[in-house]
């Protein structure tokens, strides 16, 4: 086949599918101008929403990080028993419909689940509420900083952390002096895409969350409460503030990117 | 490690176990009568049969792009490159609005697919878009294209030399791919609910049948389904872990 004749097959399946799609929306928000759309991302519910969202991030992220680097360390340097097993149920999370994740956590924590008892008889409650939808973003951003941190870890090897350890460092310093800065890049590439995953979240929260507008909807949640509400104004501007929070998600993965052409 | 553990076990392992438990807790018949149902199965065998097309596509699609961003030059190249993640960094249901904005009922084009099976694989195809693309075009990077050239000399058609030459060497990065584009449209849902319509029968997913299930009170119903796409989840995964090992295999010898 001719050169040019792949290119129009490639760009212009890309186009058909990505690039119109995504410009039209754009299009359709600002189509009467900045203000309609200015005003329907920052009605109280929209608000709120978008309060909601990054509050679930801000303990999601953070968790999962730290997680993660324990967990790629545990992976790679420690031999344990059930290793196998630990490794499979990292990557669960990328395979997992997340509506499946969300009736999971339901039936945990809700009414007739195995702890939902506890929770209500101590005034917590996690179903339908902030606890249980920090829980499933967790769950659906988990795999990200192990998976990045992981092939690095394997490559600095262990030299020079056995050196450090040999001069007197404590396991603490080793962490923090010789390993964490060899890492820190991979660290930085899955938190970048542990926040998209967080930020962006549907399935898991909207079964989990229970859709109280103004209380546990999040951005996603409210894009869908406004479409179907018929307020299409309002479901494209609060789309394309996830759409931009996904550009510069963008923007920092090709920052971070692990390089192939220096490996 | 104690803490790695401890965690995975509290946040993946335990909401599993509960899932399982209650698909399980109406004996094995209830078990089967909920899977077996019409909706049930009518809706796993749409989702199966979608996301192998979905694969096929992408097998074809995903190299052919992986291609022109790799061995063709053109103006743009770098930002059709950048926008190849769009989908991993996009909400689902974004995904989905976005598509149905330009294919929908009110679409500019004048095309309309919402609520069709066509809508289905239109959002698993957005959503699944860079797998392929992505595992491809490493390998295409470090192909040497000497043994292409020699083919070449030796009087092979650019077709010959791509069927004996460049595809034996992508293929474990295509079905790499694929498996991966395959386990995200079993269980694809934001993209798929404002877009498909969920009609029983003829646009319902598995996971939306799930949604609905949980929706009208009916979790145990939701749990069997359920369990069946955490099974062929797990089964994807175990056969891309298979594959990772057979190709490593194949690079060391």
């Amino acid at each position: 086949m001719p050169k040019w004749a792949l290119r129009l097959a490639g760009l212009s399946y890309l186009g058909v599918l990505l690039a119109a799609p995504v410009g039209l929306v754009f299009w359709r928000t600002f189509e009467h101008g900045v203000g309609p759309a200015w005003d329907s991302v920052t009605t109280p519910a929209a608000k709120h929403a978008f309060v909601v969202t990054v509050l679930i991030a801000a303990i999601a992220v953070p968790a999962n990080t730290i997680f993660g680097v324990v967990c790629a360390i545990a992976i790679v340097r420690r031999r344990f028993i059930g290793k196998g097993i630990v490794n499979a149920l990292v990557d669960l999370p990328l395979a997992l419909s997340p509506v499946v994740v969300g009736l999971a956590f339901l039936l945990l924590y809700g009414r007739q689940g195995w702890f939902g008892s506890w929770f209500t008889d101590h005034g917590i409650q996690v179903v339908f509420a902030l606890p249980g939808m920090v829980l499933v973003t967790i769950f659906v951003s988990l795999p990200f900083v192990v998976r990045e941190v992981v092939p690095v870890l394997r490559e600095i090897g262990t030299e020079q952390e056995q050196a450090a350890s040999t001069l007197g460092a404590s396991p603490f310093q080793t962490f923090a002096r010789v390993t964490l800065p060899a890492i820190r890049w991979a660290v930085a590439y899955g938190v970048v895409l542990t926040t998209a995953r967080a930020l962006g979240e549907f399935g898991a929260v909207s079964v989990i969350s229970g859709h109280i507008v103004g209380k546990t909807e999040t951005m996603t949640l409210h894009v869908e409460e406004r479409f179907q509400s018929f307020d299409y104004v309002g479901a494209y501007a609060a789309s394309v503030v996830l759409a931009l929070l996904a550009i510069a998600t963008l923007l920092a993965m090709n920052l971070f990117r692990p390089n192939e052409a220096t490996r | 490690m104690g803490l790695a553990t401890a965690y995975l076990s509290l946040i993946v392992l335990l909401p599993l176990a509960a899932l399982v438990w209650k698909s399980q807790k109406a004996g094995r018949s209830g078990f089967w009568q909920a899977v077996s149902d019409p909706q049930a199965v009518s809706a796993l065998k749409l989702t199966l049969g979608i996301s192998v097309v979905v694969c096929l596509v992408n097998a074809v699609m995903g190299t052919v792009i992986a291609w022109i961003l790799v061995r063709d030059r053109f103006f743009g190249q770098g930002l059709v490159n950048a926008i190849i993640d769009l989908p991993f960094a996009l909400p689902t249901i974004v995904a989905g609005l976005t598509l149905l904005a330009l294919y929908g009922r009110n679409g500019p084009v004048g095309v309309n697919v919402a609520f069709s099976r066509t809508a289905v694989l239109l959002a698993l195809l957005f959503v699944t878009l860079p797998f392929v693309i992505r595992t491809v075009q490493p390998v295409l990077l470090e192909l040497d294209r000497e043994m292409e050239e020699a083919a070449a000399s030796l009087g092979a058609s650019p077709l010959a030399t791509f069927r004996h030459i460049v595809f034996p060497n992508l293929f474990p990065a295509i079905l790499s791919g694929v498996a991966l584009a395959f386990a995200r449209a079993i269980g694809e849902f934001g993209s798929v609910v404002l877009i498909s319509g969920n009609l029983p029968f003829k646009t319902e997913v598995a996971s939306v049948f799930i949604f609905g299930r949980i929706e009208s009170g009916d979790a145990a119903g939701a749990a069997a389904v359920s369990v069946v796409i955490l099974l062929i989840s797990f089964a994807v995964l175990l056969a891309i872990g298979a594959l990772r090992r057979w190709t490593t295999r194949h690079d060391r010898a």
